[in-house]
């Protein structure tokens, strides 16, 4: 039914519905049921909060430096104790939630976008341009990952935006292939031949009729692929190839805990859990999205 | 199953010039020429260096010849010159510390198997038991913490407080005098947390995909045969559906490659191991692209031969394609 509505463009208000209905009635149940999902879900939606709002609930300035409290431990005015030029480490924390929420989000916007392209492509045009497409995927797929991203990164000057660029151009590759195989899928479907018969061109096929149907499984590898680039990003700035101080993000917090690990453990312990955290909430997440999405999972 | 080796081998083909071309695309990346660039960012580089450059990648020629020049440079594994002062080949460089880093990866591969295994193996044949929910919550921790992170807190804990491990390097200073022995003890200890470290990454991810693996073997038919006709629960496990759940997991040693070798940027550095990945990373950090070229060419041509490597294996462990015509 829902194909026929589709292929014949009836009333876009009625497919609105249904795909409201399925929201409502199937999905959203059963990932509110997953409380691991919920808790995952909910972190998720503090981090946003916390980095809107990271100017007011940060108790000092992230970048103020105190010459006469440096390296202090954990104290009742410095949560997290301080660094090396005496600034406050749970402010920093605060404000590295920033960095890594827009990494996260852009590196993956622009891996999905690249991935969900060429997936569509390769799968509904199949033949020479398919096998040449997945060749690209089995070579992207060859160089380590992070190799990759420190030899980009070496010709171009540090910066975030360079940092989530890369990230997104080396990432796309699985979300490629997985929206290749649904499309391979959708494209044997009755109403993607009356799409074809009433005259539809290919692109609007593909993006009017196919992407809408293809997209859920990206849902959860856009989810769990925040988390990847978050760690990457943490990563590339714990070397210090990544956001530069005097900007706080958790990996170049980490770098300084390193440098100072025989004194300040609260150094290293404080963003890395951060990081931890955060990135175990956007797996759950992913995860709880994927169940629900599922439909052999039953619960 | 020789039509299957030669299809196999036949693939290596375009991958092999995808990834020169890539290689090439990364060093073209940058606006201007790269020797350009060099100059710019390296001006410890003398103009002798210059003119070598020049020659090296053919800069004078138009950009297909410069790329043809550039691979046969690679064919005969000539990489270039480092920029650093002792302006040595790459490949020499590369040479020395690449069994320092396949050494080591070996080591992390065959301990993350041999834990991920019998994990995998526990989670599925106790399902929803507090054991398996126990090794789920650990696989979901394993997945979230940050590599460089464990290193510091293992640092922290079995260097600096306890005072138990050595933090950085592969040998005491002086230990070559002593006996074999001694100095194979200081080196084991030197290695434990790097080996903790790298083994730790993909040591959740393997367990749940073992346990998966698992699972989706047991709710065959023959393993109800098996349990049928009165096998005891752990020749079923053990004997029966251990070998098939083990199939896919040789893919997955093919997948681990590449992320293995990247992660060795990271526990070499932290840990300063003179590998290849510490090369990577300095050469990273001084601008020395001939090195970081010429690993990046070298470690996707080693990723593709673990493939390679692990689509034999399992070619050979699986009947269905040692026999049949595919």
């Amino acid at each position: 039914m829902l194909s026929l509505i589709h292929a014949f463009g009836m009333g876009k208000g009625r497919v609105m519905e249904f795909r409201h209905t399925y929201f409502y009635s199937i999905f959203w149940p059963r990932l509110r049921r997953n409380r691991l999902a919920l808790i995952g879900g909910s972190v998720v939606l503090a981090l946003f909060v916390v980095s809107l709002l990271a100017p007011v609930i940060a108790p000092f300035d992230p970048s103020a430096i105190n010459a006469y409290q440096v390296l202090s431990p954990p104290t009742w005015q410095h949560w997290f104790g301080t660094d090396e030029l005496g600034r406050d480490v749970l402010s920093r924390v605060l404000y590295g939630s920033r960095v890594s929420l827009k990494v996260g989000f852009v590196a993956v916007g622009i891996a999905v976008s690249i991935g969900t392209v060429i997936g569509l492509v390769a799968g509904y045009f199949s033949g020479l341009v398919d096998a040449t497409l997945m060749r690209a995927v089995d070579v992207m797929l060859c160089f380590p990952a992070f190799f990759l991203i420190l030899a980009i990164i070496t010709f171009l000057e540090p910066s975030i935006w360079y940092i989530m660029m890369v990230i997104g151009l080396t990432g796309w590759m699985g979300v490629a292939r997985l929206v290749r195989a649904e499309t391979l899928s959708i494209r044997e479907m009755d109403y993607i031949l009356a799409a074809r018969c009433i005259g539809c061109s290919n692109s609007r096929i593909i993006f009017r009729h196919i992407l809408p149907n293809a997209v859920s499984p990206v849902l959860v590898s856009a989810t769990l692929g925040i988390a990847g680039a978050i760690l990457t990003e943490s990563a590339l700035s714990f070397l210090g190839i990544g956001v530069q101080p005097p900007t706080p993000s958790w990996g170049n917090i980490l770098t300084s805990g390193k440098d100072y690990i025989e004194f300040a453990w609260w150094l290293s312990l404080f963003p890395g859990l951060a990081i931890l955290v955060t990135v175990l909430s956007y797996n759950l997440l992913g995860e709880g999205i994927r169940d629900a999405l599922d439909p052999r999972v039953k619960r | 199953m020789t039509t299957y080796l030669v299809k196999r081998f036949l693939m290596l083909i375009p991958l092999m010039i995808g990834i020169t071309l890539i290689t090439f695309t990364v060093i073209h990346l940058a606006p201007g020429e790269p020797v350009e660039m060099q100059m710019a960012m390296n001006p410890k580089v003398g103009k002798e260096a210059r003119e070598r450059l020049t020659k090296f990648y053919g800069l004078d020629k138009p950009l297909h010849e410069q790329y043809f020049t550039w691979v046969g440079h690679i064919v005969r594994l000539d990489l270039g010159r480092s920029f650093s002062s002792d302006g040595r080949p790459v490949v020499d460089k590369i040479k020395e510390r690449l069994p320092v880093t396949i050494s080591l990866n070996i080591i992390a591969l065959l301990i993350e198997f041999g834990l991920a295994i019998p994990i995998g193996i526990l989670a599925a044949t106790r399902r929803d038991t507090w054991l398996d929910k126990g090794i789920t919550v650990f696989v979901f921790v394993g997945f979230a913490v940050p590599t460089f992170w464990l290193a510091l807190l293992l640092m922290y804990f079995f260097g600096v407080k306890l005072g138990w491990l050595p933090i950085s390097g592969l040998h005491t200073l002086g230990s070559d005098s002593w006996g074999t022995g001694r100095y194979l003890w200081d080196l084991a200890t030197h290695l434990i947390m790097p080996i903790m470290v790298a083994s730790f990454g993909s040591l959740a991810g393997l367990s749940r995909y073992m346990r998966s693996a698992m699972l989706n073997v047991i709710s065959q038919d023959y393993i109800t045969t098996a349990r049928a006709k009165g096998l005891s629960e752990r020749v079923v496990i053990w004997k029966h559906a251990l070998r098939n759940a083990l199939l896919p997991l040789i893919t997955l040693l093919g997948f681990s490659i590449p992320g293995l070798i990247g992660g060795s940027v990271i526990f070499e550095t932290i840990f300063a191991i003179p590998g290849m990945g510490q090369l990577f990373y300095q050469g990273v950090m001084s601008r020395d692209y001939p090195v970081v070229m010429g690993i990046l060419v070298i470690g996707a041509f080693l990723t593709l031969i673990g493939n390679l490597i692990a689509d034999l294996c399992y070619a050979f462990a699986d009947p269905r394609i040692r026999h049949g015509e595919g």
